[in-house]
């Protein structure tokens, strides 16, 4: 049981910006992915959870064997488990975070069953209060005039609330101070479970102090060039990416 | 195309003889009045067609009026209800009300407040298009609402209001009149609803009077079927620092005709004027509307928010008219159109006339579609396309609720918008 990238090539216009990424996540295991600005990570992010802005020209994406690609619109990937925290969550006037999340829980629902509010409330002010999310956010619009910290909290919360099968969190950690960094850590640890796979894309080791992974992997240019455990970051960290990329140069 | 009635046989009314003779001499200028025409500033754009009222029959007593009554549910906790049905008093409720206020039909007032009546009913000349419809309303005003907070008293729960149209073809002539005195306050919410589905015809006016330093907030609930024609007439008078907060939510209709005219009459008034309008299928609202600074340092603040779906069609005409003696006047016009199909036709209006330099004032119309955006944020947490843009343009609404001090109201109002976008 895996969630399972073969062979993925992805454009957007007519730049080709994944050139036949491999990468295999075993449930229950937590992976890495490094790179430079610009190596392709976050369109990875958004290429799986179905932006219509990239077109997938090759390759397949699986979660526990099911064809991502089968299902065109992304409300289909999400309730068959996939979950994507965004760099940049969008905002929603007029959209309370109560009704959004209860909208989205309410859609994994068989037509005709009603989620039981009282339930419901329950559970997400414990999720809040464990993420410190004060709960007066419950009543304020989706992402507006949040902070940084306070939207990809807000991102830790979705995704403890639908508890997805297979989680892809895309720069989590970007616009964190330490404590902020921290608590998401912590709610994301707290979700880490034989259950469930995480691929965790950074520009940074620091995040990777607190979620660390099992297997990290270094992205260039649209493909997966290195694999490693967890000192593979701190080299990153200490040498940049120029010997990466020699390296690569070197085995092609 | 005829605006003439099929039948315009006076029903039985209990209206003093005054009145009745001033209807007379309203019918005569209803039925002499020329049709509009688009050559109409206040028509243009107008779909003159929707105009033609010849099939619609005076109003019959309704026949289900207990249904009715029951079925005459808002707020949880009223201070006074007002139930009418066909131009006729089907029930009130009026013991909770403090001293000195008056609650009754239009009908029972005009007789034992006579006073009051003329003084402020339809005091305000109609400057925005349907003389000739104001005419026909007074000449066949029947039932109404009279409202009268006298000053220096609060009513601190919401009065409500329900006017019903039964029947085919029906014709229902809505009149809603309240006069705040003094440092008095009241929230008043009036619902105009369809006892069925059938095609109707409603031709309404309201005024609000604000004596100085009263606050009113009035919101009308047009629940009319989707076959009803209506004119909608509202004036609104607003005193020295008077707050007259008003939003109307046109729900249905399948052609409504909407004129609000607002005067600031006293110095530091001020009168927010909101509107929310989910259209889909053919529907269309013409709305056209007037901020009249005639007072120094007063403050208007209109946003008026289309939601079109389908092919329907919406028609906004604002005018800010800053007269000369209005120092220091803050003037605000705002009309957003959600574009939820591409055969949908809003029309957008916005105007300024300003004879006074010291003026702050802004108006202007936005057209846009749904954020492509927002839609994939929501669609990735799993919710379908067309949810999700039911939750948006659900979203674009409360903005505008959020305007509203009252918690319970502004509750009670989220409710209904996502009920009507729910069935839509």
């Amino acid at each position: 049981m895996s969630l399972k990238i073969e062979n993925l090539h992805a454009n957007i216009g007519v730049r080709e910006i994944l050139k036949g990424l491999n990468l295999e996540i075993p449930k229950g295991q937590v992976h890495a992915i490094m790179g430079k600005n610009g190596s392709g990570k976050s369109t990875l992010a958004k290429v799986m959870a179905g932006h219509p802005d990239y077109e997938v020209t090759g390759g397949s994406v699986s979660l526990d064997g099911l064809n991502l690609f089968d299902m065109e619109e992304p409300d289909q990937r999400s309730r068959a488990g996939l979950f994507v925290a965004f760099q940049y969550p969008m905002e929603i006037p007029g959209v309370t975070i109560a009704n959004f999340i209860r909208a989205a829980l309410q859609a994994r629902l068989p037509e005709g069953e009603e989620l039981d509010a009282v339930e419901y409330y329950g559970e997400l002010y414990k999720k809040m209060d464990a993420l410190k999310i004060d709960r007066s956010f419950t009543s304020r619009a989706v992402n507006e005039g949040f902070s940084g910290g306070e939207k990809k909290r807000c991102e830790v919360l979705q995704m403890a609330m639908l508890n997805p099968v297979y989680a892809v969190l895309d720069e989590t950690d970007s616009g964190l101070d330490i404590d902020a960094l921290r608590i998401v850590s912590e709610g994301v640890n707290a979700m880490r479970s034989p259950e469930r796979g995480f691929l965790v894309i950074t520009h940074y080791q620091r995040l990777l102090e607190y979620i660390v992974p099992d297997v990290v992997h270094v992205m260039v240019d649209g493909r997966i060039v290195m694999s490693g455990d967890k000192t593979l970051a701190h080299k990153l960290e200490a040498e940049g990416y120029d010997w990466v990329e020699k390296e690569t140069l070197t085995n092609a | 195309m005829s605006t003439t009635l099929m039948d315009t046989t006076a029903p039985a009314t209990t209206w003093p003889d005054w009145f009745a003779a001033q209807q007379q001499a309203a019918l005569a200028e209803y039925e002499n009045s020329p049709d509009p025409t688009r050559k109409d500033e206040a028509w243009r754009f107008a779909n003159l067609k929707a105009l033609d009222l010849s099939a619609f029959v005076p109003a019959e007593p309704v026949a289900s009026e207990g249904r009715l009554i029951n079925a005459s549910t808002g707020l949880g906790d009223t201070s006074a209800k007002l139930i009418l049905g066909n131009n006729t008093l089907l029930h009130r409720e009026a013991s909770a009300l403090p001293a000195g206020v008056i609650f009754e039909p239009l009908e029972t007032a005009a007789a034992t407040h006579a006073d009051l009546f003329k003084k402020y009913f339809m005091a305000q000349p109609v400057e925005l298009g349907s003389r000739k419809f104001a005419a026909l309303h007074k000449a066949r005003v029947a039932g109404g609402a009279f409202l009268y907070v006298p000053a220096n008293t609060s009513v601190s729960l919401p009065v409500e209001i329900f006017q019903w149209v039964e029947g085919a073809n029906a014709s229902v002539f809505p009149h809603t009149l309240i006069v705040c005195g003094e440092n008095s306050s009241v929230t008043v919410v009036d619902y105009f609803k369809s006892a069925d589905k059938l095609p109707a015809f409603a031709c309404g006016v309201n005024d609000l009077h604000l004596d100085r330093g009263a606050k009113l907030t009035y919101i009308a609930v047009q629940d009319w079927s989707r076959e009803t024609t209506a004119f909608h007439i509202n004036s609104t008078v607003v005193d020295r620092d008077a707050t007259c907060t008003a939003l109307i939510a046109n729900f249905g209709g399948a052609y409504i005709r909407g004129e609000s005219l607002s005067r600031l009459v006293g110095e530091g008034s001020r009168s927010e004027m909101f509107s929310i309008n989910p259209v889909e299928g053919t529907r269309e609202i013409d709305q056209r509307t007037l901020q009249d600074h005639v007072a120094p340092r007063a403050t208007s603040d209109l946003l008026y928010l289309n939601a079109l779906d389908d092919k329907s069609r919406t028609i906004f005409a604002g005018l800010i008219k800053v007269e000369p003696g209005a120092a220091g006047t803050d003037a605000y016009q705002k009309v957003k159109n959600l574009i939820l199909s591409d055969d949908a036709d809003p029309n957008s209006m916005p105007g300024l006339e300003i004879l006074n330099d010291e003026v702050r004032c802004s108006h202007g119309a936005t057209n846009g579609p749904v954020s492509a955006d927002e839609l994939f944020y929501m669609e990735a947490r799993g919710i379908a396309k067309d949810q999700a843009r039911r939750l948006i343009v659900n979203g674009f609404f409360n903005n505008l609720l959020e305007r509203l001090e009252n918690e319970t109201l502004r509750a009670h109002l989220e409710t209904l918008v996502a009920a009507r976008l729910a069935v839509a």
